[in-house]
């Protein structure tokens, strides 16, 4: 009597989990968040003014800042670098966000304004008798946080909805996301929408009964960026190291082999996109606390481009490229304008044509290329 | 004194034309002008109105010139330089002109005094001078002047004028006591179908607070109604036709913005961000070739849009070549980022425009033979500029179309649109296409800007203002056919323009935009998709 082994039928099993981080990289990324989360308040309050550790409220507010950028870009690469659109209009939503916060922040100054009205100031300069529904309850402070996420979040949906469905991509995508926020922009502008008009929202005094001008207070902010920036970075490597991750990454390298394998892209498509608008409005919202003032210009079709060139010159396609475009660039732009101001759309021009002839992976991409020869 | 030797003349002639003087004016009938009470005053006016004789004539111009003084005695006399006439004999009294107070007219009087002018003038044995008058009154009818126009109406031989004047004098005989007579002139004024006097018809058919009519007679009332209807017929008409000629105007301007980019983007699926600034580079070549003929042929300035066409197609074409070789070629098979490297080009080119030329706008104006227009009906003038541009884009169309159709780089161009690779087997080298085809849509670029320059403002951003535009027109018309680039300007542009007045133009582009985002569900390749059996990748 032979035993008869009976082989096992072969199952298809899906791929493990890949990890979010290699343990080197937790280590690095815990290091880097408990040091700055650490020491910033150290340095911004406590140091004395003249030593060399001393964080001005200049450098907290320009960094802090340009972190909102960075979480702006990275909600970019999310949908551009995995997804493979391009979104010229993620200043809208980044704009939107702001919007929604810059609102809350003028009604809770009360009657302080210019014109003492429970109205904010530009309304009662515009004649308007009352609030427009829409604005009601934004003196709350946790209705105006549930609008920053709704409002981008809805917009970002229907509009994804109807272009995804009909199969809108590649240049096409793009430049209808542009005309959205063109039009938007256009709408802003008008005296008659409540937005503001050009002016947009200023004259902020506290938030959440802290004064906004108080070194506390920016350090707050500062560390409640960067928490948001440590978070949403950790939130995207989740996304894209999940099954739905390498799903969106299908659709990104060929949408039309995945759909002949029985999956519909418009699902993923909607997610993510639809979760990178979310991102962006809390990076706008996060914005205008500190830099004091939102208005249409920040929705230009022109913003939303340089937001994809923080992008591109970090390297997309990895999510720490566009933390360290934001950086790179806003840092040489604020240097730019101060000294030569002129030279600065030259500057920026010639990085759109370099970047994508010369660095087509960014500075991330020039580091991996110098490693592997070595 | 051209002015006063003029008015002499005129004075002359209405007394040899005949006037209706019937009392001769009196010094003592003047004399209220110079006195406070502007009652008095205007009953002074009334009879040097109604005396319609050269001296009447003589004061009123001089009443419209404000040259009309009067001593401190009473006596009013005509200030003409630094000589005191009385107006009586025309002829100069001794009086220095340092005695004399000029007399205080009110605003009502001056318009009455116009109205008088004119009045007089109505019988000036001048056909031009007749019109003018008639014209003028037209602008603003003043009951006051109903015998003049009555007894000019009476003597008036030339017909087109006589029409005219029956129809002013309806103006100001709609409150005659005599119904047959407001009848008669309610229909003179349906007649004449203007919607301006649409004002004057309306009380004729309002309901006054205690609900009777205000106009008694049935008939006269009945009249009004169809005036009123025609009127607003009439109206509608020439809305009509201005919003067509709006719409197709702005859709001849974006099918100039538009039709380059169709080209290259059917051709190499790339989205030009750097096209609007070919319309620019356009638009500056037409400025720089007009200074030229302004500094070294002055005479031939008027036709300097000859020179400026050639030259703004070469430039824009130019900056294609160069865009096309150095840059694009190396981006192939990449479109997301060669989208973003021709924004990047845009801002240089942006502000290398605003190094070389500066930020502010500069000025290109029209050739004299541009400005001007066609007056279709009242109220409906086409501006010639625009006129132009229309023939213009026309041509530019008709001769790609020629290029494209009956050439051998129109025949290249079509087989790499349709199939590149096949086209490339074939032996066409796909890459000299690609430049030659590209040079091309930025030289059609150009020609917009040279048209645009025409028409609006010259400066930096201009293109900025187009992209978008011309993109949603391509993406309505569909790629590689003229005829979809076409459809798709024109009916952007028109609805673009109905729907401007009902919600402004911010509204109109926001309405134009969800339309478009909403006509991609139904035709994602636009109105003419080519068909075939290239399958996106």
């Amino acid at each position: 009597m032979s035993t008869v082994t009976v082989e096992p039928t072969p199952t298809l099993r899906l791929p493990a989990r890949q990890p979010m981080f290699s343990p080197v990289s937790w280590r690095i990324l815990i290091v880097v968040v408990v040091a700055v989360l650490g020491l910033v308040p150290i340095c911004s309050m406590l140091v004395p003014a003249g030593s060399p550790f001393f964080l001005s409220a200049y450098a907290l507010t320009l960094v802090g800042k340009i972190m909102c950028y960075a979480i702006g870009a990275l909600a970019l690469d999310l949908v551009w670098g995995y997804c493979g659109i391009l979104s010229l209009g993620h200043s809208l939503f980044f704009a939107l966000g702001g919007y929604m916060m810059g609102m809350y922040l003028m009604r809770s100054i009360g009657l302080e304004g210019v014109y003492h009205s429970h109205l904010p100031d530009f309304m009662v300069f515009l004649d308007w008798k009352a609030l427009p529904w829409y604005w009601r309850g934004t003196e709350h402070f946790l209705y105006a946080a549930l609008l920053i996420i709704l409002v981008p979040g809805l917009l970002a949906w229907i509009f994804g909805f109807f272009a995804f469905r009909s199969r809108v991509k590649g240049v096409y995508l793009s430049i209808i996301t542009q005309a959205l926020t063109f039009a938007a922009m256009l709408l802003f502008y008008r005296n008659e929408t409540g937005f503001g008009g050009n002016n947009g929202f200023t004259d902020f005094k506290r938030i959440l009964g802290f004064p906004i001008a108080a070194v506390g207070t920016r350090t707050g902010l500062f560390m409640i960026t960067f928490a948001t920036l440590a978070g949403a970075f950790l939130a995207c490597r989740y996304i894209v190291t999940s099954k739905l991750g390498r799903v969106v990454m299908a659709i990104r390298d060929t949408e039309s082999r995945l759909m002949f394998l029985g999956y519909s892209p418009l699902g993923y498509k909607l997610f993510v996109w639809t979760f990178s608008a979310i991102l962006c409005g809390i990076a706008g919202a996060l914005y205008v606390p500190q830099v004091g003032i939102i208005n249409p210009s920040e929705m230009s079709p022109g913003n939303s481009i340089e937001m994809a060139i923080w992008v591109a010159v970090g390297g997309r396609g990895t999510l720490i490229g566009p933390i360290i475009g934001a950086f790179i660039v806003n840092e040489a732009k604020s240097f730019l304008t101060a000294s030569f101001s002129d030279y600065w759309l030259f500057f920026l021009g010639a990085m759109f044509v370099i970047v994508p002839l010369w660095l087509p992976k960014g500075v991330v991409g020039l580091f991996q290329r110098l490693r592997k020869k070595q | 004194m051209p002015r006063s030797i003029c008015s002499l003349l005129l004075a002359l002639l209405v007394l040899v034309g005949g006037s209706t003087g019937v009392i001769a004016l009196t010094a003592d009938d003047l004399k209220p002008l110079g006195e406070d009470d502007f009652d008095a005053k205007s009953q002074a006016l009334n009879q040097i109105i109604a005396s319609g004789d050269a001296t009447a004539l003589r004061v009123l111009e001089a009443m419209g010139q404000e040259n009309v003084v009067s001593t401190s005695d009473g006596r009013v006399l005509i200030q003409d330089g630094d000589v005191l006439k009385d107006p009586i004999s025309d002829a100069p009294v001794a009086i220095k002109a340092s005695d004399v107070q000029p007399i205080t007219l009110n605003n009502l009087l001056r318009a009455r005094v116009q109205s008088g002018l004119n009045g007089l003038k109505l019988q000036a044995p001048d056909h031009a001078v007749r019109e003018k008058a008639i014209n003028a009154l037209f602008q603003a009818p003043d009951p006051a002047a109903k015998p003049l126009i009555e007894a000019a109406r009476s003597k008036e031989t030339d017909p087109v004028l006589k029409s005219r004047l029956d129809q002013l004098w309806a103006l100001t005989a709609l409150q005659d006591p005599d119904a047959s007579k407001r009848l008669q002139a309610v229909q003179l004024i349906g007649e004449r179908k203007d919607p301006q006097m649409r004002s004057l018809l309306m009380p004729l058919v309002a309901k006054q607070s205690d609900g009777t009519f205000a106009e008694t007679d049935e008939k006269v009332r009945a009249a009004a109604t169809v005036a009123l209807k025609a009127m607003a017929f009439e109206q509608w008409k020439i809305e009509m036709i201005g919003t067509l000629f709006a719409g197709l105007s702005l859709g001849s301007i974006l099918l100039l913005a538009a039709l380059g980019l169709a080209i290259t983007y059917g051709l190499i699926g790339v989205i030009n961000m750097a096209h609007g600034e070919f319309l620019m580079i356009g638009a500056y070549a037409t400025y720089v070739v007009q200074e030229f003929f302004r500094s070294h042929f002055q005479g031939a300035l008027d036709w300097y849009p000859l020179a400026a066409v050639p030259a703004s197609f070469l430039a824009a074409a130019l900056a294609g070549f160069i865009l096309e070789r150095c840059v694009l070629r190396f981006l192939y098979g990449r479109p997301l980022e060669t989208l973003l490297s021709t924004f990047g080009i845009s801002l240089v080119l942006i502000q290398l425009v605003r190094t070389v030329f500066g930020a502010q706008n500069v000025e290109v104006s029209n050739p004299s033979w541009m400005s001007g227009g066609i007056a279709l009906m009242q109220n409906l003038i086409l501006p010639f500029n625009r006129i132009a541009i229309m023939a213009f884009a026309l041509t530019v169309v008709g001769i790609a179309s020629l290029v494209l159709n009956k050439t051998q780089l129109g025949l290249y161009i079509r087989a790499t649109t349709q199939n590149r690779r096949m086209a490339a087997c074939c032996g066409i080298r796909t890459w000299q296409v690609d430049s030659y085809a590209f040079a091309f849509g930025a030289g059609i670029a150009g020609l917009g800007g040279c048209a645009l320059s025409q028409i609006g403002n010259v400066g930096p951003d201009l293109g900025q203002n187009y992209i978008i535009d011309s993109f949603m027109v391509v993406v309505l018309g569909g790629v590689g056919q003229l005829a979809g680039t076409i459809i798709g300007a024109m009916g952007l542009g028109i609805i673009s323009k109905v729907i401007e007045p009902f919600w402004g133009a911010v509204l109109a582009k926001i309405a134009v935009l969800v339309f478009i985002v909403l006509f991609i569900q139904k035709r994602p390749r636009g109105l003419f998709a080519l068909k075939g059996r290239s399958v996106e990748v």
